[in-house]
């Protein structure tokens, strides 16, 4: 009798403060499955999540969707119902952020993606993405390539989604740039030769050409262009900013370009990046936690959910009392208007008609020397 | 599109296509002798050419660990098999110890040379060494007690084995991938071509496996007996021919013969865990070129696949794949059309 009413006075307790102004923050990541890899640093990180903002405690419920969309939409139903949150963190793949925005604009919820995703029109207002869209990374390509003189480029890249928009992507910013885009390749990751491929971009002779593939996967093709005798620039993506395009490339990769967000190459940044001390101070915060070189960018998106949460809740908490749907609007709101904000990502700048958001700031053009990525000054 | 450029792709189609050849050979041998249609053939080329990485980074390789499970698998197997048939308990010791004498010294013999960083060929003997038990292994645990179900049971069998061995792949070798030291790194130029060593090497060594496998089938004893089993399995039986025997020998062969493709092809490209599926996949088409029976037929069909291949990634290389696998369907209407022969249930 009375460990029940012990119980229950804990749980009375319990309901007590999470009944008051607390602040309740569902995360959704992907902490088992297959794409675990990318979800357990984003969990790390949020274990280094304040306790406080604003003088209002904040209630970080971490739930695990084992990289399944079903999973993930059941954890965002217990959010919105049982713990009545006040924004959603997640998911930490496109499957499940896709699979979870429906039932944030039922709520009116806001979401903050820590994956790309694109969404239907109508979901589109709920949704906040943290990772950068393709544009922001082709930005810096196609301003070195502008400021070395560069006329025609060439494209090889994988089949599948991420070569298909980047081609997309590029063929659309290349528009008005004097840049051509003279032969375009694809290629998959387990092809055994990428020979005729790169027989068919040496002949069009190119000034650059853009490798559009990941981690090892995007030293074969180098490779394979170096072996027929190319020897204009070769540009490789974000994907493949990743030791092992060095590790398989060797010299082959050598003096290529890479482009990178600014979040893994922080102790590199140039002063004058705008990012360079929010990198540095996430980079300095995990690695103090969780070990030298542990650092991923995916972490890094985590860290940028505490800067737009600390920036936002002081403006929405002067307008509504947590747990009120004029709370979650009122954070919407804050949100799109927090104008230029700087993140270990890059420079953010969400606005009404633009959810992605980074500015042309973010991207980092890195170039392989001595088996080493280096900023490009 | 000039000769040169021309030239130049047919000798990548060739070398690419002489692996396939390889390959094919496995397929239609191991299809001949114990009618199964062996999907996963490709991932021994897989786990050959990263256990040779592995071995290169001074790590144990992944197979050692993997080998040691496959045969823990099938001396359990046969202990439960043997004490249902109550079979007295000398013999399944002595069976157990014959099963595993060569996986269990290998994987020590690898365990203990490892960081040692030996020879190149040394490390590439190992390897072969490592990936050639595989074969039978895999057939005594999947096929052996299946061997008299219909070709479509082992069809699907087969299909299952590789998911297996693909996701333990995943689990032993990791999503990354490597590529290979060259074993003999020279070029030779001919005006516009370049011949590396690498790829006279394969040429080499493809032709070197048709001609002993010929000889093999030819002139030994086990390889006549091997094709009176593909010709006729109640006959062979008949005349004393284990035909578990055959099953487990061939596949031994197929196991070779993708731990050797593995290391002719992984200096030539990246190699993922999950790579050796679609290059086992491109034998299959050229062994199906074959009709599953004529190992020239599937020589011919796995130089007609490299050159398609690429030719067409020269032409269009988006639809690549699509043209490799497309030209399946004329061969196969055109066999069906020259024999046709009854479904087999």
């Amino acid at each position: 009798m009375n460990l029940l009413k012990k119980t229950l006075a804990a749980a009375a307790a319990l309901l007590a403060t999470t009944a008051f102004a607390d602040i309740n923050i569902g995360v959704t990541l992907s902490l088992t499955g297959p794409a675990s890899g990318l979800g357990i640093p984003v969990g790390n990180q949020f274990k280094l999540f304040p306790k406080e903002i604003a003088g209002e405690k904040i209630n970080l419920i971490v739930l695990d969707d084992a990289s399944d969309p079903g999973k993930g939409v059941t954890n965002a139903r217990r959010f919105v119902t049982e713990d009545k949150v006040d924004i959603v963190f997640g998911g930490s793949i496109t499957v499940v952020s896709a699979a979870i925005a429906p039932i944030a604009l039922d709520n009116k919820t806001p979401q903050l993606s820590i994956a790309p995703v694109g969404v239907p029109p109508a979901q589109e207002p709920w949704i906040f993405r943290l990772p950068q869209g393709f544009a922001v990374m082709a930005h810096p390509i196609i301003e070195h390539m502008k400021k070395t003189g560069i006329k025609t480029l060439g494209f090889l890249g994988y089949t599948d989604a991420y070569g298909e928009l980047w081609l997309k992507q590029m063929t659309k910013d290349l528009e008005g740039t004097g840049i051509q885009l003279v032969a375009a390749e694809r290629f998959a990751r387990t092809d055994t030769s990428a020979t005729p491929q790169a027989l068919k971009l040496v002949s069009a002779r190119p000034d650059a050409i853009l490798v559009v593939a990941s981690g090892s996967g995007a030293a074969m093709p180098h490779r394979a262009l170096i072996e027929r005798g190319y020897a204009g620039k070769i540009y490789q993506t974000h994907a493949a900013a990743t030791p092992d395009l060095v590790r398989i490339g060797g010299k082959d990769v050598e003096g290529s370009f890479v482009v990178s967000g600014p979040a893994v190459v922080a102790s590199q940044l140039p002063d004058s990046h705008p990012s360079k001390a929010a990198a540095v101070d996430f980079v300095t915060q995990y690695e103090a936690r969780f070990g030298q070189g542990t650092v991923s960018q995916f972490a890094g998106h985590a860290y940028d959910a505490q800067i737009v949460m600390e920036k936002v809740l002081p403006v929405a908490l002067k307008q509504a009392k947590p747990g009120t749907p004029e709370f979650r609007a009122a954070l919407r709101d804050a949100i799109e208007n927090m104008g230029r904000t700087i993140f270990s990502h890059g420079v953010m700048n969400w606005t009404k008609d633009d959810h992605w958001g980074y500015t042309k700031e973010t991207g980092v053009l890195l170039k392989v020397e001595g088996g080493k990525f280096v900023v490009v000054q | 599109m000039d000769a040169m450029i021309a030239s130049i792709l047919a000798l990548d189609g060739l070398t690419n296509g002489a692996i396939y050849a390889l390959l094919a050979l496995a397929t239609v041998l191991v299809f001949a002798v114990t009618r199964v249609i062996f999907i996963p053939q490709g991932e021994f080329v897989a786990f050959g050419a990263l256990t040779l990485a592995l071995l290169q980074t001074g790590q144990v390789p992944g197979t050692v660990w993997f080998l040691l499970v496959l045969t823990a698998a099938v001396v359990l197997q046969d202990l439960i098999g043997g004490l249902r048939r109550r079979q007295p308990m000398a013999r399944l010791a002595r069976q157990a110890l014959r099963t595993m004498a060569w996986p269990v010294g290998m994987s020590a013999l690898a365990w203990w040379v490892a960081p040692m960083n030996l020879p190149l060929l040394a490390q590439a003997a190992l390897t072969v060494a490592l990936v050639t038990p595989f074969g039978a292994l895999l057939y005594r645990l999947a096929y052996e007690s299946l061997a008299d179900a219909s070709v479509l049971v082992l069809l699907i069998v087969s299909v299952g084995v590789h998911f297996a061995l693909l996701g333990l792949g995943l689990f032993f070798f990791g999503a990354e991938g490597f590529r290979n030291p060259p074993f003999w790194d020279v070029r030779f130029s001919f005006g516009a071509i370049t011949l590396s060593g690498q790829t006279l090497i394969i040429f080499a060594a493809s032709i070197g496996l048709i001609i002993g496998l010929w000889l093999f089938f030819e002139r030994s004893l086990t390889g006549k007996a091997l094709r009176a089993t593909a010709v006729n399995r109640l006959g062979a039986r008949l005349m004393g021919i284990s035909s578990s025997s055959a099953g487990r020998l061939s596949f031994t062969m197929a196991a070779f013969i993708g731990a050797l493709s593995g290391l002719l092809i992984g200096p030539t490209t990246t190699v993922f865990y999950d790579s050796g599926f679609l290059i086992g996949l491109k034998g299959f088409v050229a062994a199906v070129f074959a009709g599953l029976a004529s190992y020239p037929l599937a020589l011919v069909g796995a130089l007609g696949v490299g050159l398609l291949e690429s030719f067409g990634s020269f032409w269009s290389s988006p639809y690549k794949e699509v043209i490799v696998f497309s030209a399946i369907l004329p061969i196969l209407l055109w066999r069906s059309l020259r024999d046709p022969h009854s479904e087999e249930h």
